[in-house]
């Protein structure tokens, strides 16, 4: 009798703990990654399987061998995802970040090329400049869908190509822009470069700061303002927005705004970098390709869950995930089989996140399986496994729970 | 006597988090019987039939079919036991037709394709059989509720279920609807099916009933046989006091006029016509004014039009003096209004915010709830928990509870108590009470007569004639978008109501008098 009460006691705290939001989105993180990097390693033993075991390794620990580069890489798809984040709290499905990524990266540049500011002011203002380019590029589509209920991703998808090829028509005939016989922008003024964190070799720098702040005021604004009150609640349910008078058209628009500025600022970001190498800088290819980092922000922000403080994490796993892919070339994949390998990862974690309830419930009938297959012997640890199993089973009740302990 | 029982649920008990939902319940269904499923919003009905439907697992209990223990995990396996059930809210898919909707997961099949014709003709014979009229090949967005509810009904009886859970079932419905749910469901009994039948309306319970189980907070009061009790005492084993089923208030004392509308029209989402014509009439301060007649006449788009949740095609609408005719919604409540909505969950609540969240819902933005753009938390805390204890809205984790955790009966209470509680002059209320168990109906009944005491002005819109002729000072007759008669409860008979509303009879003096 008394070990009965014990054992409900202890099951009623795992149910605290495995209930709560933040625990139950990390545990479906570490699954949705787990799953992609089994998909990741069958692809590689299907390409060259003796090389597989090593191959995988080095996805998997190259990034450690290079921080720097996972952090400078990482700031700008957290940028991106922010800004597929932010705007999938209002239910927006904002597709558009690379256009607004590749217009924020032109903004910056421009201001770059032709400002002359003195150093310490310079990079601040191509930074700004960055941020304005997107947030024009989120704001159109957002205008389409508040005045006009365009839906929003057929307009940013269209923006996406537009951005694009202007982006690159503007560089290619704008003289002083461009070095035309190495089909590449020119390279930056030292004073437009952000400032290095004066790590060797490394092009990391200040803006993963400026990125995690910018994550951690969104997490307040989302979570303590009234206008984050508005954002979810209109995310959540469009209808009861409106009936409770706020303003959606408002809403959309600046949302869509604010989600192009921050992708514009991955755009600014990237190409702001300062060089390793005195007197060069990041440069940028017009050959019309839509900016990949903007596609990777909606696995990051798959990935986090939409939440700012997740999305710090998830693009950082996702940078170390590429870089360890350049590794496993020393094993000798091609290049465009490792890019599969990544993509399949990040793509495959992404979508698992996206599938958590019918995860959760997978992993439920394996519990329950297990339970089975102990049989009567079991009877007293089946009956404390099963609130346990059930928090991963109850697809509305696990949301609820998630949801309840924020 | 004891191998009579179809189903037995023993000693089932459900804990979420901070609230024990089923504490030991013992639940046995007769073969062919109709076993009504009485309790208080929040008592734990909903639960105990959905863990008998295999959408939650029971944390302790058994249960039997034909004396022999099943293990019902999920609703795949409830079916295999043919255990069907109509859910409290309805599930169905929007876009789907109905023909498509009662296939879903048991379609037939040859080679690989839908035989749609074979589903066909079998769900025509059921709709047949039990008078189940639908329309097969209509969208399910663009049928009635009524219809949805016969939907629900025949995706049972296509999938052979013998038992069959009705989550309140009736609702929805309008009187008449609800009269041949009643006809249907004996038919069933007759046929050898057994029903639950989980209710508010105790009358229904009186009607159709053989047995009815009670529960309160979780606990089984007792089972008891329809045929030795009363209304009186269901409710009081069911709220543990006596309730009072009439209301009583004082005469009305109408002061100067709050809401005036003159010569609105409203267009109809579905078709081209108005579904609200021309129609014209005042609500003054310290009067219930109820909207009466049957569902679909055109008060889900006078209410739209009123709250501003659609734009008229024509007249004026003026609150407290001021036109509002095109005012935004902000702008009307900011004016004095209130306004609890015909459809709880779709405008009334964001379910996936807490209780507290909800609570705020139409004053986060007031200076006492925000601070510069920043949530006021603790005030939001110390309002919810006033609301809540005012109101008695139950729930397993208080303020901080999902709302879309919470039960049917507790979601509704929820609403009326913001609105209420917030600063106004005029209440809309569609269907207040809907859903309510007796002990809440009679206690939001007294807030509203309060309200009206308290010098504010009452539109009600409802469907229930009994709540109709008790609440009301004044009875406005929709019947095809026009009001077609004003009643004074006093000296009118339900009879003549209901001829006005089935457009029998109407009088344009009145109308006359607003042009
Ligand atoms: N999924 C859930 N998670 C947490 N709590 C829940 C959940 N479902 C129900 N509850 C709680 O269990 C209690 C019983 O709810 P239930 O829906 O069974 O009530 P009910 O008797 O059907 O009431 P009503 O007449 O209002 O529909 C409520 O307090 C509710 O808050
Ligand atoms: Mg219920």
């Amino acid at each position: 009798m008394h070990n009965e009460s014990l054992s409900k006691k202890n099951v009623f705290h795992l149910k605290k703990i495995t209930g709560s939001k933040a625990f139950s989105t990390f545990t479906a993180a570490l699954l949705a990654i787990l799953l992609g990097l089994v998909f990741g390693f069958i692809v590689m033993l299907i390409a060259s399987p003796p090389n597989a075991v090593p191959g995988i390794f080095a996805v998997l620990t190259g990034g450690f061998r290079r921080i720097a580069d996972v952090i400078y890489y990482a700031t700008p798809i957290m940028m991106t995802g922010l800004a597929v984040g932010f705007a999938f709290k209002m239910g927006l499905f904002n597709i558009g970040a690379s256009g607004q990524y590749t217009m924020g990266m032109f903004f910056a540049m421009y201001a770059g090329f032709f400002f002359n500011l003195p150093r310490g002011l310079h990079w601040i203002v191509c930074v700004a400049m960055g941020m304005l380019g997107g947030l024009l590029w989120g704001l159109i589509p957002g205008v389409f869908k508040a005045l006009l209920n365009v839906n929003e991703v057929i307009t940013s998808i269209m923006f996406n190509y537009i951005g694009m090829f202007l982006v690159d028509m503007w560089i290619q005939t704008t003289p002083g822009m461009y070095v035309a016989d190495k089909a590449r922008t020119a390279y930056l003024p030292a004073s437009a470069q952000m400032p290095s964190l004066g790590i060797p070799n490394s092009g990391v720098n200040i803006s993963i700061f400026i990125a995690i702040a910018i994550a951690i005021l969104l997490f307040i604004v989302l979570s303590k303002t009234t206008f984050g009150y508005e954002l979810k609640a209109t995310g959540y349910n469009r209808h009861a927005s409106t009936y409770a008078g706020m303003n959606g058209k408002r809403n959309i628009i600046l949302t869509m705004a604010i989600a192009g500025a921050l992708a514009g600022l991955g755009g600014a970001f990237a190409f702001l970098a300062p060089s390793s190498i005195p007197g060069s800088s990041v440069t940028y290819e017009p050959i019309n390709v839509i900016a990949p980092n903007g596609f990777n922000g909606i696995a990051v922000a798959l990935l986090g869950n939409s939440s700012p403080i997740g999305i710090i994490f998830s693009s950082v796993f996702i940078s170390h995930i590429q870089r360890g892919g350049t590794q496993a070339r020393l094993f000798g994949y091609e290049y465009e089989i490792i890019d599969v390998v990544i993509s399949v990862i990040i793509y495959f974690s992404a979508f698992v996140m996206l599938m958590q309830e019918v995860a959760k419930k997978a992993l439920r009938q394996l519990l329950d399986s297990l339970k089975r297959s102990f049989g009567k012997k079991g009877a007293e640890k089946a009956s404390d496994a099963q609130p346990a199993a059930e928090i991963m089973a109850e697809p509305e009740l696990s949301e609820v729970e998630k949801e309840g302990q924020k | 006597m004891e191998d009579n029982y179809i189903i037995e649920m023993l000693n089932i008990t459900k804990v979420f988090p901070g609230i024990v939902a089923n504490d030991n319940v013992t639940l046995r269904l007769k073969k062919g019987e109709i076993h009504a499923l009485l309790g208080e919003n929040g008592a734990g009905k909903s639960t105990l039939m959905s863990i008998l439907f295999g959408l939650y697992q029971a944390d302790s209990g058994e249960i039997r079919k034909n004396g022999k223990v099943v293990k019902i995990n999920n609703p795949n396996d409830a079916n295999a036991l043919g255990i069907g059930m109509v859910h409290q809210h309805f599930k169905l898919v929007e876009i789907f037709t109905v023909l498509e909707n009662i296939m879903l997961g048991d379609e037939p099949t040859k080679l690989g394709f839908l035989q749609r014709k074979q589903a066909r003709e079998r769900i025509m014979k059921f709709s047949q059989q039990y008078g189940l009229e639908v329309n097969l090949d209509a969208l399910i967005e663009d049928i009635s509720v009524g219809m949805q509810q016969r939907v629900e009904i025949l995706k049972m009886l296509y999938r052979d279920n013998e038992i069959l859970i009705f989550d309140e079932p009736t609702a929805v419905l309008t009187p008449q609807e609800i009269d041949d749910l009643m006809e249907i469901m004996r038919e069933f009994a007759r046929s050898g099916k057994s029903i639950i039948f989980i209710t508010h309306k105790l009358n229904e319970i009186m009607a159709v009933a053989d047995r009815c189980t009670v529960l309160r907070k979780g606990k089984c009061v007792g089972t008891v046989n329809i045929k030795d009790t009363t209304k009186e005492e269901l409710s009081r084993m069911m709220v543990g006091r006596d309730v009072s089923f009439s209301v009583n208030k004082a005469d009305a004392n109408p002061g100067e006029v709050v809401l005036s509308v003159r010569n609105l029209s409203v267009p109809s989402s579905i078709h081209k016509t108005n579904a609200v014509r021309n129609v014209s009439f005042d609500v003054r301060a310290g009067e219930i004014v109820c909207i009466a007649g049957i569902d679909g006449n055109g008060q889900t788009e006078l209410v739209y039009a009123l709250t501003g949740l659609e734009r008229p095609s024509g007249g004026t609408i003026t609150l407290c003096g001021r036109d509002i005719t095109r005012a935004s919604i902000r702008n009307r409540s900011k004016t004095g209004m209130s306004h609890i909505p015909e459809d709880r969950q779709k405008h009334g609540l964001i379910l996936d915010y807490t209780l507290e969240e909800n609570l705020v819902l139409q004053r986060y933005w007031q200076p006492e709830f925000q601070n510069k753009g920043f949530i006021r938390f603790d005030a939001m805390r110390s309002y919810a928990t006033r609301l809540i204890d005012q109101y008695d809205i139950r729930s397993g984790q208080g303020p901080v509870t999902i709302v879309r955790s919470m039960s049917g009966g507790n979601q509704q209470k929820a609403i009326v108590a913001r609105e209420l509680d917030k600063d106004h002059k005029l209440l809309v209320a569609v269907q207040p009470t809907r859903g309510l168990d007796v002990g809440a109906i009679e206690y939001i009944h007294r807030q509203l007569v309060s309200d009206r005491d308290a010098g504010k002005a009452v539109l009600i819109v409802s469907f229930e004639l009994d709540e109709v002729m008790d609440i009301s000072d004044r009875i406005l007759v929709m019947y095809e978008g026009e009001i077609v008669g004003e009643l004074d409860p006093k000296t009118t008979t339900v009879q003549e109501l209901g001829l006005y509303m089935s457009g029998a009879k109407r009088s344009t003096v009145k109308e006359m008098s607003y042009a």
